[in-house]
């Protein structure tokens, strides 16, 4: 019997006996299967897009110009900025919200922990295209029934094509559960009681506590939800395209059946800076890893 | 205010008080049934597929003795395509095994095969796909669970003889179980969600609720297409809250253990 055949049978988690030897056991092969063979899913497909985009179709060598012409596409730069824009509003608007409520229940009302975790996991089981539906009812029924009267207009301006503001606060919505358990893990691993009350006793003021003691602690935490709504905003395509909101991801699909090469491109190029900046802050992050979304 | 936020916008979905039971009875049978069918289907596959394979990777760079750098890799990589993966991945399918794909070309030009039948554009292709999202997803929800097995147990284990295979079977195994079966019903829940990557290869030709839905909402020639959105969005919030239900109780079992 083959410690291989045995662990796949076990879904990986099972490992040849070696009952008189507690502690040195053999790193068996069916882990280098597992590696190999997930890392070959994973990555020929980045390879063929790579493949994909750079190949020149007149003259069969490779060429970098569907990179180069994507600063240049028609649309990718309002979409993109736009796209910049509702993030770089949705992570300020998030991070004002999450940071002082978080510090406030760490600090002051530890009996509303279990209410706002489960407030913050409510976006994650809503379906987004059900999300959109609601949003949808919400933003049809002011003009239905107060026409020309200033909430009327309030709705719309919310959907104002340059800037949609609706979709800011659908994206805060839909960041909370990021930016909830980032912030959470890094107020977990501080102790921040114990930090505060040594401020406090040391005679700073409770602002001067904020400022000099609970940020820094929480940087890296702060940088991580910011990060991580930003790239999520970047990225959402469903409630933008339902909405009829050209965005980033938006523009990609529109252009992808006039141009497909350079839509891979962009594809490509979108997933490669997001995992670089992800890595650049786990890197900087020396305690732990990225958290996850669930 | 965050209440108000989240209650603003799921309010007329869940509340909606001008229902006839028109939309309601529309939405179970025909196409719709079609629909809801193929999205269980296929959220349930996936789901499954992918919680054993995710599994498998966690546990291998897990157990890897200098995997700092391999972990960080495989930890941030599942981040960006766990969650933000959607449309690039579509994409990057579409530029492999589409119908003008890199890997389709190769087959065809040096073996002269096709795909053998195998298509992108349907249910096993979209299979395919979300599979590239939802291993991301289980690695990242299951190696805190994995950490959290205490070596004592596995040193008690084999102090009393036990071999490895008893120790998965009456230890790991029964402790792990509802974390993994937790993270599996959150891989469905994504699964079933997930609307961005349908879309962007398939159109509307695969039956899945999501893509109905967003037609139902864009359909300007059909009477009562809007009510009809939210019904069947209705349905998914219904099913999705099951499964919640569920993975809350689920939870606290883990809970036992697994603090």
């Amino acid at each position: 019997m083959t410690a291989l055949a045995e662990n796949v049978a076990g879904a990986g988690g099972v490992e040849p006996p070696e009952p008189r030897r507690p502690g040195r056991r053999r790193s068996g092969a069916w882990r280098l299967a597992v590696l190999a063979l997930l890392g070959l899913y994973f990555l020929v497909p980045i390879a063929a897009s790579v493949w994909f985009t750079a190949r020149d179709r007149g003259q069969g060598g490779f060429t970098a110009e569907h990179y180069a012409e994507i600063p240049g596409a028609p649309g990718f730069a309002e979409a993109f900025t736009r796209s910049l824009a509702l993030g770089g509003l949705t992570v300020a608007i998030a991070l004002l919200l999450m940071v002082p409520t978080i510090v406030l229940v760490t600090l002051r009302l530890p009996r509303l922990r279990t209410t706002v975790e489960l407030l913050t996991l409510m976006p994650l089981v809503l379906p987004p295209i059900a999300l959109v539906v609601g949003v949808r009812s919400v933003l049809a029924w002011a003009p239905d029934h107060f026409l020309g009267t200033p909430l009327a207009e309030a709705f719309f301006a919310l959907q104002e094509p340059a800037l949609p503001w609706i979709l800011v606060f659908v994206y805060v919505v839909l960041a909370l559960p990021f930016v909830y358990r980032a912030l959470d893990a890094g107020v977990r691993g501080a102790d921040l009681p114990t930090l505060t009350e040594a401020a406090r006793s040391l005679g700073a003021s409770w602002p001067r506590v904020l400022v000099s003691v609970v940020l820094p602690v929480l940087r890296t935490s702060v940088l991580n939800a910011a990060f991580l709504t930003l790239a999520l905003v970047l990225g959402e395509f469903t409630i933008a395209n339902i909405l009829g909101f050209e965005t980033f991801p938006t523009w990609i699909v529109r252009i992808s059946g006039s141009q497909p090469q350079l839509s891979v491109a962009v594809s490509v190029l979108s997933l490669a800076m997001t995992w670089m900046l992800l890595l650049l802050i786990s890197a900087l992050d020396r305690r732990r890893g990225p958290k996850e979304s669930a | 205010m965050l209440a108000v936020e989240a209650f603003r916008a799921t309010d007329p979905v869940t509340f909606e008080e001008t229902w006839s039971t028109d939309s309601i009875t529309a939405v179970t049978d025909g196409a719709y049934r079609r629909a809801y069918l193929g999205s269980l289907q296929l959220s349930l596959i996936t789901a499954v597929l992918g919680a054993v394979l995710g599994l498998a990777l966690a546990v291998a760079i897990l157990r890897s003795r200098r995997g700092r750098l391999l972990r960080r890799l495989v930890l941030t990589a599942s981040g960006v395509l766990a969650n933000f993966g959607g449309i690039p991945l579509a994409f990057a399918f579409l530029a492999t095994i589409g119908n003008a794909g890199v890997v389709t070309a190769l087959l065809q030009d040096t073996f002269g095969i096709g795909l053998g039948g195998f298509s992108l554009y349907s249910m096993t292709g979209l299979a395919l796909v979300y599979l590239y999202f939802l291993i991301p997803l289980m690695v990242l929800i299951i190696i805190p669970a994995l950490e959290a097995l205490r070596p004592q147990w596995r040193e008690a284990a084999d102090n009393l003889g036990a071999s490895g295979w008893q120790y998965w079977r009456y230890v790991g195994g029964p402790v792990l179980a509802p974390p993994v079966l937790g993270a599996t019903m959150l891989l469905f829940a994504s699964a079933f969600a997930a609307y961005a990557t349908a879309k962007a290869l398939v159109g509307s030709s695969v039956p899945l609720v999501t893509l109905q839905i967003a037609d139902a909402l864009s359909s300007n020639v059909v009477v009562g297409a809007e009510s009809l959105g939210k019904a069947l969005a209705l349905g998914m919030v219904v099913v999705v809250g099951l499964v919640m239900i569920f993975y809350a109780w689920v939870q606290r079992r883990t809970q036992r253990w697994l603090a």
